[in-house]
């Protein structure tokens, strides 16, 4: 079980705005996180991974304090093991899509593993600007896996991908977390994209 | 020709871009973090050899290192090192006034780098040292080639600072700069023109490769 309870204020174009994000994510949940651009939803993401610090409460996870304003504690992202997927993709420029994966795994059956599901055997070699953008993304998709990390956090991890792709690679998804127990949280734009496999739902902002 | 002034200068400019990449590459790191009153006041004092006259900055180094008084004479007293009318006179002074030819460029570099990468490896569960070392260094090749040439290429090129605090002693500070100088001075112009012709030379292919190469790596995303 991941607890959150955390306030932020945000600087937007309105003026100051209060985030405050009060919601239980329950283990192997997918959750869409909706709102309006500019609300704080990567904001709220970055703050569970520990990138951006909430000003005030207190995120756990299971029995572990992530965070507590209260208290000082503020573990590091590399301690929260955290699968993260950019809304910028964050690819390595200097990494070839291989490197990418084996710079966070020496797992090579599972790398093998993941460049199946993305597709991207065939491109092992390749640079990210040597990349389409739906590639682009799947790799990042397929790097923020590789650590086999319990809670994933993905900023609009399917905007760049056709339909086909999508829903194929929605659905290896989907069976790929219930293999590593994991929980997911997932900001989408699309309404249809997630339905029938998300379980629970966050709005921010609004 | 006596070429002991070609080859000081260059040992002097290898020494100098050495000691930069060294202190220039985590400083420019630091820099490039977040903004600071204190981060500021240092990129002033990094930047201003930049603009100000050499003489100015020979001088108080001649003042802070004669070692006659304070500093100067405690270093000689303490570690038998002398700054003034040495060859490591000249490092010192060239370290500081090539200083903002490494730190500019490549703090720039750093900070062009979208935050998200070293985020990225954060998340990977890789430590600030291996996210520097393996994400941010390599992606930032092409501007640490670039100052490192600009720096070295600025080495060679000094004058003020260097008559200043090394003077004129062949074999140990009088680099070709200055033997430029002195050739002039004795009426000697092929001597002068000798000089000057390998430094032009020098000088003008270390430029144009620096142009070449960035305008082939302009291909690259990042840049």
């Amino acid at each position: 079980m991941i607890a959150v309870e955390i306030e932020k204020k945000l600087k937007a174009y309105k003026g100051l705005q209060i985030l405050l994000i009060k919601k239980q994510f329950i283990p192997g949940s997918i959750t869409r996180i909706t709102g309006p651009s500019g609300a704080g939803k990567t904001t709220f993401l970055k703050m569970l991974a520990g990138l951006i610090n909430p000003d005030s409460g207190t995120i756990k996870a299971g029995n572990t304090i992530w965070f507590d304003a209260s208290q000082n504690i503020n573990l590091s992202p590399q301690k929260r093991r955290i699968g993260f997927v950019f809304q910028d993709y964050a690819l390595f420029p200097n990494m070839t899509v291989k490197e990418h994966l084996e710079y966070a795994t020496n797992d090579t059956a599972w790398i093998n593993r993941l460049l199946s599901i993305g597709v991207l055997e065939t491109f092992t070699n390749h640079k990210p600007n040597h990349l389409s953008g739906g590639q682009q993304q799947r790799l990042a998709i397929l790097r923020a896996l590789a650590t086999k990390p319990k809670l994933l956090l993905m900023d609009e991890p399917f905007s760049a991908l056709d339909i086909k792709m999508k829903s194929a690679l929605i659905k290896e998804l989907q069976a790929l977390f219930i293999g590593l127990g994991a929980t997911a949280l997932i900001v989408s734009h699309n309404p249809q994209e997630l339905d029938g496999i998300s379980t629970a739902e966050l709005e921010i902002g609004d | 020709m006596d070429l002991t002034p070609i080859w000081l200068t260059l040992k002097l400019a290898a020494i100098t871009t050495l000691i930069l990449l060294l202190i220039g590459l985590p400083l420019a790191w630091w820099l490039s973090k977040k903004r600071s009153f204190v981060k500021i006041i240092i990129e002033a004092i990094i930047t201003m050899p930049l603009v100000l006259p050499p003489s100015v900055l020979g001088f108080y180094l001649l003042l802070a290192f004669s070692p006659q008084r304070g500093l100067g004479h405690w270093l000689q007293q303490t570690f038998d090192v002398q700054f003034v009318f040495s060859f490591q006179g000249l490092v010192l002074a060239s370290v500081i006034y090539s200083m903002p030819f490494m730190i500019s460029p490549v703090k720039s570099a750093f900070q062009q780098l979208p935050q998200s990468l070293s985020q990225a490896s954060y998340t990977l569960g890789k430590s600030q040292w291996q996210t520097f070392r393996y994400v941010l260094l390599p992606n930032i090749k092409p501007s640490l080639l670039t100052a490192a040439v600009l720096t070295f290429a600025h080495t060679l090129g000094e004058f003020g600072v260097v008559l200043m605090i090394g003077g004129n002693i062949p074999g140990v500070t009088r680099v070709a700069s200055i033997a430029v100088y002195d050739s002039v001075e004795q009426m000697n112009y092929t001597a002068a023109n000798n000089y000057s012709l390998v430094l032009f030379t020098i000088t003008f292919v270390m430029v144009l490769s620096v142009f070449i190469y960035n305008k082939y790596q302009a291909k690259s995303p990042l840049e």
